[in-house]
């Protein structure tokens, strides 16, 4: 379990237990989180479940792949440390993370 | 709020769009009883995995479901599982299911999906053959990969070449045979499809375009073998039939609501019974982007049906209009579709289809840009999911040319 709390565009915090070896995406998409539609459920294919992290927590994360490097440089709201939530597996070293959510989508 | 009374919603269907729609009324600010009716024994799950890593063992059903079961329990969502419903009675507003019970409700959802199409030849209820729709379906495909395994799949569109992919990678030999001269015929240009019979030959998979299945044959009630039209015989310990799916139309259809090609629904999923709206595989549905009527199977209109249907239902009209997508996964291809092509006048490659395994093809009418079928090319389909909204007009030169990125293809 790592203690994941998302941070909605509006300032809402939503703080989840999230079981090792899920997806940040799925915490979020399994616990009511708005926000992170992931239309594809998680194959990398659509793109709609951005999150900013944290620069100090970016290091404890494996890098982009290629392939969600391209999707996110496509994205609207994209920033240096957009993520693609779909693609960090939750380990231990991830409790206490903070992510914000952009303001869509779309 | 527009919903009065207190019998609440009910949804019939329990797939993507009917989850979407619990977590979009909630979301709206809806207060009132939801329930939702289910034929199958597991709460909303995805489908796309199905034929793809779930099928393949990588991923459990932990995986595919949508929501944990409590999350329904929790968002006031009571789950009519194991359930069918035999009639809509509209002037009672309520459902009837086989087992008799009478629900009623002050809005219905109709979220029924599809089902499979199935054979009509000879042998069709053999012992080993099997459609792929649902978990249940899977489980008893993946009974059937052992070592030595011999699938013959009828249909060369996405499940049928998904599940070959995934056999092959189970070491078992596969056929794939399409009665069409080439495979995915239905869904995209010549050039995607060659390119996929192209991969599917160097996998190993063998696969015959233009055979025609005339029927099964067996020993002791378990199939042997699948026989062709024109007399030619594939010896198989099973056979997955992939050759499309029907809309689920029926319950509105026998109630008196509006059916032509799927339950016909306006921009706000609204049927032709006020009380009743529709979302999903199972509806006909204007798409102001293409400028006519659209019947899609994908999960990215269930969810934005979905969506629309419950911000309709509590008042805040948010109308769909949606460039539609879809994706598929075949070996370590990600084959990306936006749009659709249906029309197009002008089809541009960019990439080399004829060797490796990247590039795009882009469809054009008239010079404005309607689709993009993208093999691992994201760039090419992101952006083209913008300017088919857009509906630019583009450079077929400009856009056939590599050396110009994509960002600077739509800024042109």
């Amino acid at each position: 379990m790592a203690k994941v709390t998302y941070v909605e565009h509006n300032g809402k915090e939503h703080t989840i237990d999230v079981a090792e070896g899920l997806t940040l995406m799925e915490g979020a998409v399994k616990n009511m989180v708005p926000g992170i539609d992931a239309d594809c459920g998680g194959a990398c294919a659509c793109a709609t479940c951005m999150i900013y992290v944290p620069e100090e927590w970016l290091a404890k994360i494996p890098g982009k792949e290629d392939m969600e490097e391209t999707m996110l440089d496509f994205c609207e709201h994209t920033q240096a440390n957009s993520r693609l939530s779909c693609q960090i597996k939750v380990t231990p070293e991830l409790d206490g993370i903070r992510v914000s959510l952009p303001e869509s989508q779309h | 709020m527009s919903t009065s009374g207190t019998n609440g919603i009910v949804i019939i269907g329990a797939g993507q769009a009917a989850s979407q729609a619990v977590m979009s009324l909630r979301s709206e600010g809806y207060e009132g009883p939801i329930r939702m009716i289910g034929d199958e024994a597991e709460p909303p799950y995805q489908r796309p995995p199905l034929s793809k890593k779930f099928l393949a063992g990588e991923i459990g059903f932990d995986r595919v479901e949508l929501k944990p079961v409590e999350f329904y329990a929790n968002a006031g969502c009571e789950l009519l599982l194991s359930t069918r419903v035999a009639a809509i009675e509209r002037a009672k507003k309520v459902v009837l299911t086989s087992d008799g019970r009478e629900i009623a409700y002050d809005k219905l959802i109709i979220a029924t999906g599809s089902r499979v199409r199935e054979i009509n030849v000879p042998g069709f209820d053999l012992e080993g053959v099997y459609y792929l729709r649902s978990v249940a379906d899977v489980h008893e495909i993946q009974k059937n990969f052992k070592p030595g395994a011999k699938m013959v799949v009828v249909g060369g569109g996405y499940i049928g070449l998904e599940v070959a992919a995934v056999a092959k990678k189970h070491d078992i030999s596969v056929t794939v045979l399409e009665t069409a001269e080439r495979v995915m015929a239905r869904v995209v240009d010549p050039i995607v499809s060659h390119f996929y019979e192209r991969i599917h030959r160097e996998e190993g998979v063998i696969i015959r375009t233009g055979v025609t299945v005339a029927g099964f044959e067996g020993e002791g009630g378990r199939i042997t073998h699948v026989v062709s039209g024109e007399g030619e015989s594939f010896p198989c310990t099973f056979v997955v039939v992939g050759i499309g799916i029907i809309p689920n139309t029926e319950l509105a259809q026998d109630a008196g609501v509006t059916v032509e090609n799927g339950i016909v629904v306006d921009e706000m999923t609204r049927t032709s019974d006020p009380d009743i709206y529709a979302a999903g595989d199972c509806t006909n549905h204007p798409n102001g982007v293409y400028g006519r009527r659209l019947r899609l199977e994908s999960v990215h209109n269930a969810i934005e049906q979905g969506k629309t249907a419950a911000a309709a239902i509590t008042g805040k009209d948010k109308p769909y209009n949606q460039v539609p997508w879809f994706w598929s996964d075949q070996y370590d291809l990600k084959l990306q579709i936006a749009g659709l092509s249906t029309g197009y006048t002008e089809a541009v490659t960019r990439g080399n289809p004829a060797e490796g395994r990247s590039f795009a093809v882009f469809y054009l009418k008239d010079g404005v840009l309607i689709a993009v079928d993208a093999v691992n090319r994201a760039p090419e389909f992101m952006m083209a999911r913008q300017l088919i909204a857009k509906q630019a007009k583009l450079d077929p030169k400009r856009l056939a040319d590599e050396s110009i990125s994509m960002k600077e293809v739509a800024n042109a």
